[in-house]
């Protein structure tokens, strides 16, 4: 298994890319967003076995946004649990990768997400099962900024710290953006970081989400939070579109866009440092 | 004895044997009757608080992790509210979990119509995948609840929490599949689920001294309904009368009637029509929703007109 996260990062960025290209369209700017949190996580911190994806007492990471499954898929592919060329089969018609994720389709993922807000509560409820099971796990969630505007998000909140759910380890993408216009323009979750301290959960905030150092420091951080009784949000500031330029520049728009062959092959020649 | 407690009993049985199965409450375990398994299943028994959208989606994910999670709310909460999360979390992800509902229709009684689900076996009816049961009394409860309990998938259980008539007698069986028929007869099919099951077994005998020879059927699965039954005896007396403490949009008659849409077969319905609920005791609500044993025996006379 390669180790060198940059790198890491850079394949899962053009695989992601290219699926998308081939397919013609995604949400490829929180997709892109979320890479060095995927790459540390599945590459450094859980305890999995691609080969045993089902492995009892394994850590978990679930994708409460659950659109951003290619960036996932991505990730399962280099990591070693299905075969890259699978990617270029992402939302064709019977295909086992699906835009939103799908715990029942896709080999790796944990729990079915896309109907925002729901899959954070699952987290908790998977959380809790590990806690009940005393198997040691950590859960890892991964909400949105834009996902962080339903309620059900703050029920499970109220919930996890509630219940001392200290095996939970949660993420804010916290790109800033959401499909109508950016967070504050649409419906502000600022001050995010106060609101989870409000709710009962530690809280780290890390600058630049997508600063491969930042995120490896902020995880080990969080992995301290057990045995504090209390539930890790990890707020990263990340910048949605994060490593294609073109897909930056088209700032709120970038959610879900076109992507053509030519566009993901460009897109892949910026990661890798051609152009 | 109350339905609740029986299904109380029955949840202890089962968390007894299987550290498993656990139960979430959104602030209603008092009223489900399960606020005492607390102190005996610390471990199994989870307060959500009144959060019925998390609690839901908490149980796929204990789902996921291996747990047989029941879920208890009252009708309209466990169902209309939490559609999406039912939907999405428990029926798409093909999670194992168990949902009930409390309170089903006029039975909501002084909660009046903010509580009173008239829509709530529509609203689940439509989602793939959902096992849809409605107790008659006791004896079958509890002859369901480990059938339930096998069936590896999400199930909705619109359960009466007071006490109802005993229909069913020792040695009952119980088929989650299979329809109940309770009565044989030649002249009409009356299918009944739930609560009006006792009412309809009434006005089955008030028939029979008029000289109507009823045939009636408890269908307490609602969803899949089993076709096989309702089908033949359709066809045997050549007209249908459904009775339900639903709307007669979405639940049993419609369910009847999809399943005799190649039949021309008339049917008649004794059901809410169309309208919500509104605050009473269950007389007052009988007598305004025209769920009464009087109207029964008119609708069956109609139904038996039609043929």
């Amino acid at each position: 298994m390669n180790t060198d996260l940059r790198e890491i990062c850079k394949d899962i960025r053009c695989d992601l890319m290219t699926s998308l290209g081939h397919l013609g369209v995604g949400h490829v700017g929180g997709c892109l967003s979320i890479v060095e949190l995927l790459a540390v996580l599945y590459f450094k911190e859980m305890n999995i076995d691609p080969k045993n994806p089902k492995m009892a007492g394994r850590d978990r990471f679930i994708c409460s946004k659950g659109h951003a499954g290619p960036a996932v898929y991505s990730t399962l592919a280099n990591r070693g649990y299905f075969d890259k060329k699978e990617l270029l089969t992402l939302n064709q018609g019977g295909t086992n990768l699906p835009s939103h994720c799908d715990m029942n389709r896709t080999i790796g993922i944990d729990m079915t997400t896309g109907s925002l807000g729901q899959g954070f509560s699952c987290s908790v409820g998977v959380a809790l099962g590990s806690k009940v099971e005393k198997d040691g796990a950590t859960i890892y969630a991964l909400i949105g900024d834009g996902e962080s505007q339903e309620g059900q998000i703050w029920e499970a909140a109220m919930f996890a710290a509630a219940k001392k759910l200290d095996n939970l380890i949660a993420f804010t993408d916290y790109n800033k953006m959401q499909i109508d216009g950016t967070t504050d323009e649409v419906n502000s979750i600022a001050p995010l970081a106060e609101k989870w301290a409000a709710f009962g959960w530690n809280v780290i905030e890390v600058e630049d989400g997508n600063d491969i150092e930042q995120v490896e420091e902020a995880v080990k951080h969080a992995k301290l939070g057990r045995g504090s009784g209390k539930p890790t949000m990890v707020i990263l500031n990340t910048l949605k579109g994060c490593g294609v330029q073109w897909v930056v520049d088209l700032g709120t728009g970038n959610h879900n866009c076109p992507v053509t062959e030519e566009q993901a092959k460009a897109a892949v020649r910026e990661i890798r440092g051609e152009e | 004895m109350e339905m609740r407690a029986v299904y109380a009993e029955c949840l202890a049985e089962m968390m007894e044997k299987d550290k498993h199965v656990c139960v979430l409450d959104a602030d209603l375990a008092k009223a489900s009757g399960t606020l005492n398994l607390y102190k005996r299943f610390p471990e199994q028994m989870f307060d959500c608080g009144v959060a019925e959208q998390n609690m839901a989606s908490i149980a796929a994910g204990l789902a996921s992790y291996g747990f047989k999670p029941w879920i208890e709310s009252f009708t309209p909460f466990a169902t209309r509210r939490i559609c999406d999360q039912v939907a999405i979390s428990i029926a798409y992800a093909k999670s194992n979990v168990k949902i009930v509902g409390t309170d089903p229709g006029i039975s909501a009684e002084l909660n009046g119509g903010t509580h009173m689900s008239m829509e709530d076996i529509g609203v689940l009816r439509s989602i793939p995948g959902m096992v849809i049961y409605e107790p008659v009394d006791e004896v079958q409860l509890r002859a369901a609840m480990p059938v339930l309990a096998a069936y590896e998938g999400p199930v909705y259980v619109r359960l009466f929490r007071k006490e109802l008539p005993k229909v069913f007698g020792e040695g009952y069986k119980f088929d989650l599949f299979k329809a109940d028929t309770l009565k044989e007869g030649k002249d009409l099919s009356i299918f009944v689920s739930g609560m009006l099951t006792a009412d309809v077994v009434e006005a089955g005998k008030l028939l029979a001294a008029e000289g109507i020879d009823a045939e009636i059927i408890n269908v307490h699965t609602i969803k899949p309904i089993d076709r096989e039954t309702v089908i033949a005896s359709a066809r045997k007396t050549g007209t249908v009368l459904t009775v339900e403490n639903h709307n007669v949009i979405g639940g049993l008659q419609s369910a009847v009637l999809e399943a005799l849409a190649a039949e021309k077969i008339p049917v008649t319905a004794v059901g809410v029509e169309d309208r919500f609920g509104e605050v009473g005791k269950l007389p007052y609500l009988r007598e305004a929703m025209g769920l009464t044993v009087e109207n029964i025996v008119a609708h069956a006379r109609k139904a038996v007109s039609l043929k």
